[in-house]
């Protein structure tokens, strides 16, 4: 049982330099990652670059823990990308937007490997 | 080297126009002026698709222009359900043959809007958009919101170009005489500059739009003490504010239509930009993402009569987002080929609807090999709009301006690759119908 968080996804500056390079390393480091108060990275016994496992009832994705000061409280930031959208919701309540943002989630620390861009996209294959 | 003056970036929905390249050799090799660290970045060029390629077996087999376009109109011509989506990072006139070819095989066409600022398109049409061209900002504005929008990382020279640090005729001093405020969840780069920062609790929107209405019509006696975790204090202080500027601005982003809320919160934004004027001059504005989203909702609408999320299935355009935007169309698995040019489904859409692209044919268009491309069937390179191709597209305020082209290619533009496939789908028809 993990902790329960609030997921919010949005652009970072890096994230939108890699926009046409997202097969890159910079794009991976960047945006395979989770932001976090520091005060939930201690309550979650992890630091900086450590592997998080964050499920929600659409699915589940690794990511890195990166303390991010600025962050409330019980909320948790992936950069928009294929690592947050393993766990956003597709319902668009009629809108036709998918929920990025205000995602009920649990994350957790983890062993696991932070899968790559492509070994991610295999799990849609499969 | 040639010096090349008054580029324009086709990046974001800024469309910065004053750009300063060096061209050597067919190549830009550096970004002298103007540009931001994230249009820099396009400007100096990634890695490409190098060739157009049709999966066989599981993998992509390089062949020829005329045999991906031939497959990709042999696909489009024998789908049931197509799905044309994305066109909001290439030019107006290579959206118009989009439409054309939608029209052609009875698609569905939709574009980027529907996961970026659709809900705004929504409000829009529900209750109108008391807005101004970003010019206007520059030269009048003396009090800027931003409103669950972060342009330090998605729009880098926007306060710098046209609001809170930019220099016009009544505001010659820049931000000497203006005010920032910036409304958000997390304490972003935007934020520490503000005046004053209202660290709302996530998806409380609707709640502080309301209570600054109330406030602004004269009933802070109806407003609690804390609203969405900002206090009456604050929210009083934002009104004060609000009803002193002369010329008042509020910039909304992805923080307010990417919520529960969605359409809600806009209409409910713009409705307090409407309280705002009974006491001042105040606008509102959407910061659109790709630099050419405002152009395809354009071209869209004098095409079909609607801007995005159109049924052309039944011989007429039939709009209701929510059924025939892409999301809805993929989570409810009901198109059977999906076409996607100048966008990124595989990075950015829920991982619900990408499951369903990995089981249909699907064809991608584009410069640069993304998550798309992993599950894409047959892939068209594309010349960059903007550096190998020029055309019109329109900046977040809806101002066309002209893209121009920076150096040559052998790659085939949008434009071309589209009106070929059109022209192959209606050679495949003819020869059906006889």
């Amino acid at each position: 049982m993990g902790t329960k968080v609030n997921l919010i996804s949005g652009r970072t500056i890096v994230q939108g330099q890699n926009l046409d390079n997202k097969l890159s390393e910079e794009y991976f480091s960047e945006v395979a990652t989770c932001e976090m108060n520091k005060a939930d990275m201690e309550k979650l016994g992890v630091t900086g670059g450590d592997s998080v496992k964050v499920k929600t009832s659409y699915g589940e994705v690794v990511v890195r823990a990166k303390g991010k000061e600025g962050t409330p409280e019980g909320v948790i930031f992936i950069p928009m990308g294929p690592w947050a959208n393993a766990v956003v919701s597709g319902d668009t309540h009629g809108a036709g937007m998918p929920q990025y943002k205000g995602i009920d989630a649990e994350i957790e620390p983890t062993e696991e490997e932070v899968l790559h861009v492509k070994d991610l996209m295999k799990r849609y294959m499969e | 080297m040639v010096e090349i003056t008054d580029v324009v970036c086709s990046l974001c929905g800024c469309v910065c126009d004053d750009i300063v390249v060096e061209v050597e050799d067919n190549n830009v090799t550096k970004v002298k002026k103007g540009a931001c660290s994230v249009g820099k970045s396009k400007l100096m060029g990634h890695g490409r698709i190098e060739s157009p390629a049709i999966r066989e077996n599981g993998s992509l087999k390089d062949c020829s222009y005329d045999d991906a376009i031939k497959k990709a109109a042999e696909i489009l011509a024998a789908a049931r359900r197509p799905l044309l989506y994305g066109w909001s990072s290439t030019v107006c006139e290579a959206d118009k043959v989009g439409v054309e070819l939608a029209e052609e095989i009875g698609a569905v066409i939709d574009n980027t809007a529907s996961v970026c600022h659709g809900p705004s398109v929504l409000a829009i049409q529900d209750v109108g958009l008391p807005s101004c061209t970003l010019g206007e900002v520059k030269n009048r504005a003396d009090l800027v919101i931003y409103w669950g929008a972060n342009p330090a990382a998605a729009h880098a020279n926007h306060m710098k170009r046209y609001s809170y640090i930019s220099k016009g005729y009544w505001t010659a001093e820049g931000k000497k005489n203006k005010k920032l405020i910036v409304v958000d969840v997390r304490r972003t780069a935007t934020a520490k500059m503000a005046d004053v920062f209202l660290q709302i609790e996530q998806g409380k929107d609707y709640l502080v739009f309301s209570a600054l209405r109330a406030m602004l019509y004269g009933y802070e006696d109806v407003v609690p003490e804390v609203v969405g975790g900002v206090s009456k204090k604050d929210l009083l202080e934002t009104v004060r504010m609000m009803k002193e500027a002369k010329f008042g601005i509020i910039f909304f982003g992805m923080g307010v239509t990417h919520t529960g809320a969605r359409h809600n919160n806009i209409v409910n934004a713009i409705q307090t930009t409407r309280a705002a004027h009974t006491h001042t001059k105040f606008n509102i504005m959407p910061m659109r993402g790709h630099y050419n989203v405002a152009g395809i909702n354009q071209v869209c609408t004098w095409e079909t009569g609607y801007p995005f999320a159109v049924d052309l299935s039944r011989g007429y355009a039939w709009y209701n987002p929510g059924e025939h935007s892409a999301t809805d169309l993929l989570i409810r698995r009901e198109c059977d080929v999906a076409l996607f040019i100048a966008s990124d489904p595989g990075a950015h859409f829920p991982g619900e609807s990408i499951r369903h692209l990995a089981k249909i044919p699907v064809i991608q268009i584009d410069p640069f090999p993304n998550p798309t491309t992993e599950f894409a069937d047959v892939v068209i390179p594309a010349a960059i709009s903007g550096i190998e191709a020029e055309g019109n597209v329109y900046r977040m305020d809806n101002i066309p301006i002209r893209l121009r082209k920076l150096v040559d290619t052998e790659y085939m533009a949008d434009e071309e690759i589209l009106e070929r496939i059109l022209g192959e789908v209606r050679a495949i028809k003819e020869k059906e119908g006889e």
